[in-house]
């Protein structure tokens, strides 16, 4: 059964277990080289001088600079202010400088010793409190109603700066792309991506090709989280250079350490809060200031301190709020996407300070959120009027009715003077938190997201989109949604490869927005598809389980009636997304509907806390989410079980040290994920509500499970151990030093 | 240097540097690109494959080593009786990017032959050298271990 809510094998699942599946390290092409990237030392410096030597390298190798570069260097996101490869100046250490190309992976390695580069270093900006000084990369405000005159008239103001880390999203695959070029000097590539037509549209702008002359096809994708968002388009194009110095097909392939290096990170953050309330706990105001580290490069830092701005003041009623975010230029390597999106960091930092105001006020965590959670009808600081689908007080009320956790905390905060020495330290700690599913403000709008249904020769229904696969599960969600709004089984539908040679620009695999949005418009395509052939047939008839239905009962299998009608011709349709009339937002202000929904959650953490090393072992954690329908509740959970534990090791161990701008933690040896031994028992519990927005009352899920999981760990340490956790990761090292 | 061993049931050579890395041999000689690499330091557990029954982390195992040995990667233990266990894998959720799932497969079929109904703690303890970014490890225990779905 594929209905909407089973489970159903997902299609690639054999593959994959059997090691068939092709991922791009995996494919080779004939006469096909390697490439390697020189980077750059320094986190500053002027480039003097680039010299390639090719009596010093295996023979035959090529080597490319920025010189060589066809047309801009930059590479087209938001905007192509991010260099291809660093020209006269390096801003962080990694920085691609140059490439080079050779007919085995250990040739092109050794080419890169033929290449000298001529540096003078300069001053570099590594912290925070230095960027701070200098103008920002980019900056955002929110503001609604009068904040300062509510802070004044409040019974108490409190203040907190909280802070977190970096995080290195470790998909188990490393970034990896082959290009080709054509005879007619088209430029083809395949690799592990989650837009292609990010893709695209950078190689177009680089290359200074026509559109037809660049395709981009997504291979296998062995993990994103975000990682793979705009980083392929730099190394497709970096691929796609050595192609044609080289006139062979080129695979350029990182290892970890290099993957750690040079690709993008989530941006590390300090967030300060002050929050007017009542002496009932009430909130009246908060005046908030977001810092995000971006790095040497804006690239897509813009849209992520704006969803951080979005997401700044948490699933709270605020009468007024003032919100400020700035993203600071430093020199290391761009940080960028991460699943979350900036919400993380935010919902981090709001929801320790709802801890803090409850602490001040004598409140228990439970008591301060169910006072002030948003109901719907409220609005929110952006003035968005919340729906019939806030659920945020019934996944806390569900949280708490599966855990207790009000009594247990309350027992664990008596009990901690207590506690004889040598004991084990039990905490636990509740989160409450909200994602807005889909593009920010307009992006939907403007993006449009055509997808393609049509008839195959044989009368199935090929469905078109730009859609990758990550691990998420859009290739066994997908079926599910056609098969059920068009009436047919599994085996009347076929799903095209993300190929930009055939597929429409349905947008990127980002944002949790593939089902909701994506799987919404094949929804409406597909049974518009089905309409046709049942008109072209001009006999009343419906399609229900794979046949066509008449009057009196079954007449013949839909397969059949689809390939009579492809017979008298191509039968095809291209739907967009449309945004609901209604849903407006106002970029210039900051009002209106940021998102056109939000899913929900309440996270429940238990740890256990060594007292004399004050290492955090999580033991349990219970998440109820409330996330609309789920298609296929197996991998709609498996998106939170895996959210979830990213959020866990984000919170407590997984850590990037900097010296003099170089990451000391740039290998799996040192850059700690979690095992499966670190790792607690996850249940989920979804609180199905249908959306009527979403495509069978889905909303997006992806990114939701890791905006909980950091600030409920944090709660219960310091519920186990009394120690202010107001920055992450909580390693030993952290606790000690604030003991 | 000619190097002879076993390949999933095969006698086959390698005709190569013998500190070639294992991952290398299968995946380029031999064609076999289900052993994944992931790190190339140990760390990660993508590689792994088995060595006379036992799972070792094939970018750690030069050629020499494998002389007169036998080794199965995730394709030879795939091609075998291993179907009815890796279906469940699929369906309990234990699969999603499927990049760790090569090394999952060999590390677990190894922990099955010698205990066919492990439970929840000895398949934590079996796989705590293969890591997964995706699944949170529930999909893989539901999978693996006979603690029956709660």
């Amino acid at each position: 059964m594929i209905g909407i809510g089973e489970s159903p094998p997902r299609p690639d699942g054999f593959a994959k277990v059997s090691g068939a599946a092709r991922y791009v390290d995996d494919v080779s092409l004939p006469g096909m080289w390697h490439g390697a990237t020189l980077r750059s030392p320094h986190p500053h410096a002027r480039i003097r001088s680039i010299r390639f030597d090719p009596g010093k390298a295996p023979e035959g190798a090529v080597c490319v600079t920025a010189v060589d570069l066809p047309g801009p260097n930059g590479i087209q996101l938001l905007d192509d202010g991010w260099p291809i490869l660093a020209d006269a100046f390096t801003l962080h250490v990694g920085e691609p400088v140059a490439l080079v190309a050779a007919p085995t992976r250990l040739a092109a390695r050794q080419a890169l010793a033929a290449v000298e580069v001529e540096y003078e270093p300069l001053a570099p900006v590594l912290t925070l409190a230095d960027a701070e000084t200098l103008p920002p990369l980019y900056e955002l405000r929110l503001e609604n109603g009068d904040v300062e005159t509510a802070l004044a008239a409040a019974d108490r103001v409190v203040e907190g700066e909280y802070r977190t880390g970096y995080q290195e999203h470790i998909y188990i695959e490393c970034q990896g792309m082959i290009a080709e070029i054509e005879e007619d000097g088209a430029v083809s590539i395949l690799g592990s991506m989650q837009c292609p037509y990010y893709v695209h549209k950078a190689l177009v702008h680089a290359l200074r090709l026509p559109e037809d002359k660049v395709r981009v096809r997504a291979s296998v994708v062995g993990g994103g989280f975000g990682g793979k968002e705009d980083f392929p388009s730099a190394l497709a194009l970096h691929a796609a250079l050595l192609a044609r110095a080289s006139g062979r097909p080129v695979k350029l392939v990182y290892d970890r350490h290099e993957d750690i290096i040079g690709t993008s990170k989530r941006h590390p953050a300090v967030i300060r809060h002050r929050a007017g309330v009542d002496r009932d706990g009430r909130l009246l105001a908060l005046d908030a200031e977001i810092l995000f580290d971006g790095g040497a490069y804006s690239t897509l830092s813009p849209v992520v301190i704006s969803r951080a701005i979005l997401h700044s003041f948490g699933p709270y009623r605020w009468p007024s709020a003032r919100i400020r975010g700035r993203v600071l230029r430093t020199h290391t390597a761009p940080n960028s996407a991460f699943r979350g999106f900036g919400a993380p960091q935010v919902e981090f930092a709001i929801e320790r300070h709802m801890d803090r105001i409850a602490r001040e006020l004598g409140l228990d965590p439970f008591e301060i959120r169910a006072r002030n959670v948003v109901e719907p009808g409220d609005r929110l600081p952006t003035g968005q009027v919340l729906d019939a689908s806030t659920s945020a007080r019934l996944c806390l009320e569900e949280a708490e009715r599966r855990t207790g956790f009000r009594a247990r905390w309350q027992a664990l905060e008596a009990e901690r003077e207590r506690r004889r020495d040598g004991e084990p330290l039990r905490g636990i700690g509740l989160a409450l938190y909200f994602h807005g599913a889909g593009f920010t403000g307009n992006g939907e709008r403007k993006m449009k997201s055509p997808v393609t249904a049509r008839l195959l020769e044989d009368g199935r229904i090929e469905v078109l989109t730009a859609m990758t696969d990550m691990g998420q599960g859009c290739a066994a969600v997908f079926p599910q949604i056609a098969a059920e709004a068009a009436g047919v089984g599994p085996e009347d539908l076929a799903f095209a490869e993300p190929d930009t040679g055939q597929v429409p620009d349905s947008g990127p695999t980002v944002a949790s927005r593939t089902t909701m949005i994506v799987g919404g418009v094949i929804a409406r395509a597909v049974a518009e598809l089905r309409d046709r052939v049942l008109a072209w047939r001009k006999s009343g008839e419906s399609v229900k389980d794979g046949w066509v239905v008449g009057p009196a009962g079954p007449v013949e299998p839909f397969r059949e009636a689809a390939r009579a009608c492809r017979a008298a011709g191509p039968v095809e349709v291209t739907l967009r997304h449309e945004t609901p009339e209604d849903h407006a937002f106002d970029e210039s202000t900051y009002r209106g509907a940021a998102y056109p929904t939000y899913a929900w959650g309440a996270d429940v953490v238990e740890v256990e806390v060594d007292p004399d090393t004050l290492a955090v072992r999580p033991l349990q954690v219970t998440a109820v989410c409330e996330v609309g329908k789920a298609i296929h509740p197996t991998l709609c959970k498996g998106q939170i079980e895996g959210g979830t534990l990213q959020a866990l090791g984000w919170a407590i161990m997984e850590e990037i040290k900097l010296q003099d701008g170089r990451y000391l933690n740039d290998r799996l040896a040192t850059y700690i994920i979690p095992t499966i031994l670190d790792s607690p028992r996850i249940d989920v519990h979804l609180l199905e509500r249908a959306w009527d927005g979403g495509p069978f009352g889905a909303k997006g899920v992806g990114e939701l499970p890791m905006d909980g999981g950091a600030p409920a760990a944090a709660q219960a340490i310091e519920n186990a151990t009394g120690i202010p956790v107001a920055e992450i990761p909580a390693t030993p090292e952290r606790l000690l030093r604030n003991r | 240097m000619k190097t002879a061993f076993s390949l999933n049931g095969q006698a086959v050579e390698a005709d190569s540097h013998p500190m070639e890395r294992l991952l290398d041999v299968v995946r380029e000689r031999f064609g076999l690109t289900g052993t994944k690499e992931g790190c190339g330091e140990g760390e990660c557990g993508a590689c792994t494959v088995l060595m006379d029954g036992e799972p070792v982390l094939s970018c750690l195992v030069p050629l020499f080593q494998c002389g007169g040995r036998q080794i199965e990667t995730v394709e030879g233990i795939a091609g075998g009786p291993a179907r009815e266990v890796l279906d469940r894998f699929v369906t309990t959720g234990g699969v999603q990017c499927g990049a760790c799932t090569p090394g999952i497969v060999v590390t677990a079929w190894a922990l099955l032959q010698r205990n066919p109904e492990p439970g929840r703690e000895e398949v934590r303890e079996a796989l705590a050298g293969n890591l997964c970014r995706c699944t949170g490890y529930e999909g893989i225990l539901r999978a693996f271990s006979r603690e029956p779905e709660r």
